[in-house]
């Protein structure tokens, strides 16, 4: 068994495809028209190991009322690793992405939280100890 | 409005100053994780925003919409009427 694919509700497809693929480097594993909406997976490296992820549309109520609580607390839905976050932070704040935590030593790693564009935040882990 | 006195008087929210003097514009997310991560201090994240809705109460925090997140800035401006208050002065002068 292995964790194939994982949802993050997003507010538009489109737009979160841009920022996924476009801005941080997924690369696009399905996208299959249905309807007003798509089955778009996206993931990171080119491995069939990676696990997916499944940039779902915001359909179900429950979705936005949660996704904006959290937001608005500033928690990060989930966790990018990365080998150097300065030069990740950098990358991408040229690349005009908002981070709401810049690089912060905690101890054994250094997170950073930052905007999806398209309704979550996600944070950056390196890995210190 | 709380008065300053009751918002300084919890070392929970003395923390949270603490950690708002290093770096402005916090949100709740980076506050409690702060507050475990170099305090030792693991209250709720309910707690933390209670303390946090004092600390504003009081002037002495800042709380600014931005996007879809709130950033907590800390404000020092009514510290100073401990100071006008009880200036310094040594005993016996």
């Amino acid at each position: 068994m292995k964790l194939q694919t994982i949802s993050i509700f997003v507010d538009d497809q489109q737009q979160a495809l841009d920022f996924y693929a476009g801005t941080l480097g997924f690369e696009v594993t399905a996208d299959v028209p249905l309807g007003e909406h798509r089955w778009l997976t996206v993931r990171l490296g080119d491995s069939d190991a990676a696990t997916e992820v499944s940039l779902e549309p915001k359909g179900h109520p429950a979705v936005a009322p949660f996704t904006d609580a959290l937001a608005a607390d500033g928690i990060p839905w989930c966790v990018l690793g990365v080998d150097d976050i300065d030069a990740e932070h950098q990358r991408l704040t040229a690349l005009g992405v908002t981070f709401t935590q810049p690089p912060t030593d905690v101890g054994p790693v250094i997170v950073a939280v930052l905007d999806d564009t398209c309704g979550n935040l996600l944070q950056l882990a390196q890995r210190t100890g | 409005m709380a008065d300053i006195y009751k918002a300084l008087a919890d070392g929970t929210r003395r923390a949270l100053l603490d950690e708002l003097v290093e770096r402005d514009e916090q949100t709740l997310f980076e506050l409690c994780s702060r507050l475990a991560m170099k305090h030792d201090l693991t209250p709720t994240r309910q707690a933390v925003s209670q303390h946090l809705d004092v600390l504003e109460s009081a002037g002495l925090v800042t709380v600014e919409r931005r996007g879809r997140y709130k950033l907590h800035t800390i404000d020092t401006t009514p510290l100073a009427e401990i100071a006008e208050r009880w200036p310094t002065r040594k005993a016996g002068t």
